[in-house]
């Protein structure tokens, strides 16, 4: 009986939030789009920063994981394309599997790591400091002064940040290619891009676009909602990291099966 | 006391939070340019009802009219109308950590009007040389102590030149000088900006100092409502235990707030 209403629990709790997300998302639309038209537009000084907090100063993280998996994508690869005589492959293979999977997912990952889990604690602690409220009897909506400025940072510098992440790993994977497996450099170069299609690289950023809602949606949402002072702004941190987390890899295996069953 | 426009009004306001009757039938009338206290113990509501009137909370039942609007009948925009009219002064004092005590006092101005930006720089020294802190502009609130950091969120509540201000608990957690100063800063702020001024507090001292007329809430409930000299010698035993400050008396002692609980059971 336990286990049945803890699952009750877990099936409304998940329907309450996700419902709170999805009115948010709708909220912050409605910002973006109509706000401008009365004249109430998100501060472009707050946009500015927070694209510089989320896209520059995450680019030496997203720098160092790319690099470091395209020097392994290469690696393991060409322990098995190396029994096939095939090495040169590895240029197509680190390219191809970056930028339709691996650029994408572990850029966001780690921005999510740190720019949601940013979003979370900032906006939590203004919650509980009753900062939100104060907004709110100026007459400033917490949706269109906050979430929208953070949304819109992400959503342009998430997509940036992946194809920065593509190149890195493609140059990773070159690193090994050329000073390890010995591969001429210009035919590494003519093999990583020889078999790479246009979709190869939009599917990836499309990906990259989701999972930009996904974290700057979850991270205010969880923020908006921190109850329960300094404890419950660390909870509400841990939360919104982890439902991200997975979020993200469950989005990239939706879209992954629509992108490979659809003949886009 | 003679006839006044009235700018607020309660009927019959009630609200439950769970399980808790937090507010039970609250009829009240303020009036323009009066200065409201609404005193109680701890949990009695009284922040409850400061929010109800500041429309950031809808009553389950009764009617909430601010500056003569029913304020459940209005949409958004209409509501933010009414905002720019009033300011709050919180008890954290809710500044911005991440602006300036400049930025803090200006941004209702920034965003609200279309005032150049040397006029919005001027507006900014006044508002902060009436509550004594001018050429304090450029510090961060964490650099401040709590009475200052309080005194700016009443430069940031009066920016807009308010017709009403709200005050939650504006001498919590300060020693009896900057009380005094508080206090005496919310009186002369009414005078000089002849603005209304609701005042929730449990610190009697300043209560007898500052307010025109008093409400004492008791569980969800107006228990006397009067003048000053009228609640000082009111024979209401709730009102005489809540002045003398007696643990002995009708008044049942409790000062757990639910929400702290629950924060620590989650």
């Amino acid at each position: 009986m336990n286990f049945l209403a803890a699952i009750g629990s877990v099936i409304t709790s998940t329907y309450r939030h996700t419902k709170g997300v999805s009115v948010l998302f709708l909220q912050t639309l409605y910002w973006l789009v109509i706000g401008p038209f009365k004249g109430k537009s998100a501060r472009k000084q707050s946009i500015f920063e927070q694209m510089v907090f989320a896209g520059l100063q995450s680019a030496i993280i997203v720098f160092f994981v790319t690099l470091f998996t395209g020097i392994v994508i290469a690696m393991q690869s060409a322990y098995q394309l190396s029994q096939l005589g095939a090495t040169i492959y590895v240029a197509s293979m680190v390219a191809i599997s970056l930028a339709r999977e691996l650029g994408p997912v572990l850029t966001a990952l780690v921005v999510a790591g740190r720019v949601g889990a940013a979003i979370t604690a900032e906006l939590g602690s203004m919650k509980v400091s009753e900062q939100i409220e104060a907004l709110e009897t100026m007459a400033l909506n917490p949706v269109r002064f906050l979430v929208v400025p953070r949304f819109l940072a992400l959503l342009v510098m998430l997509p940036c940040l992946t194809i920065f992440g593509d190149l890195l790993g493609i140059i990773g994977g070159f690193l090994v290619g050329v000073y390890n497996l010995g591969l001429n450099p210009y035919r590494y170069i003519d093999f990583s891009f020889e078999f790479m299609v246009w979709k190869d690289v939009w599917t990836g950023l499309v990906k990259s676009v989701v999972f930009a809602i996904t974290i700057s949606m979850v991270g205010c949402y969880m923020g908006l909602n921190t109850r329960g002072g300094a404890e419950g702004v660390g909870k509400a941190t841990t939360v919104s990291v982890v439902t991200s987390f997975v979020l993200i890899i469950l989005f990239d295996c939706i879209l992954t099966g629509i992108f490979f069953f659809s003949n886009l | 006391m003679p006839e006044k426009e009235v700018i607020i009004k309660t009927e019959g306001l009630k609200k439950k939070f769970g399980d808790r009757q937090i507010l039970d039938g609250i009829d009240l009338e303020i009036c323009r340019g009066e200065t409201f206290v609404i005193m109680g113990g701890s949990g009695c509501g009284k922040s409850t009802l400061l929010r109800h009137l500041t429309g950031s909370i809808k009553p389950d039942e009764g009617e909430v009219y601010l500056l003569n609007e029913n304020i459940a009948t209005l949409n958004e925009d209409e509501m933010d109308r009414i905002k720019k009219k009033t300011g709050m002064s919180f008890q954290s004092s809710a500044l911005f950590d991440s602006m300036t005590v400049g930025e803090n006092v200006s941004l209702p101005l920034r965003e609200h009007t279309k005032l150049e930006e040397n006029v919005i720089n001027i507006v900014v020294k006044m508002k902060l040389e009436l509550v004594g802190l001018r050429g304090f502009e450029n510090l961060m609130p964490s650099q401040l102590s709590g009475g200052m950091k309080k005194r700016v969120g009443i430069a940031r509540a009066v920016a807009m030149d308010p017709e009403i201000v709200f005050y939650d608990e504006p001498t919590a957690g300060l020693d009896p000088i900057v009380t005094a100063v508080m206090d005496k800063l919310i009186v002369d702020l009414s005078k000089a900006l002849s603005v209304t001024s609701i005042v929730v507090t449990h610190d009697m001292h300043s209560v007898f100092r500052i307010a025109d007329r008093i409400a004492m809430l008791y569980e969800g409930k107006v228990a006397e409502i009067g003048t000053r000299e009228e609640i000082k010698t009111s024979k209401n035993p709730y009102v005489r235990q809540f002045i003398s400050g007696s643990p002995d008396g009708p008044i049942k002692f409790f000062r757990q707030k639910d929400d702290y609980l629950d924060s620590l059971t989650d």
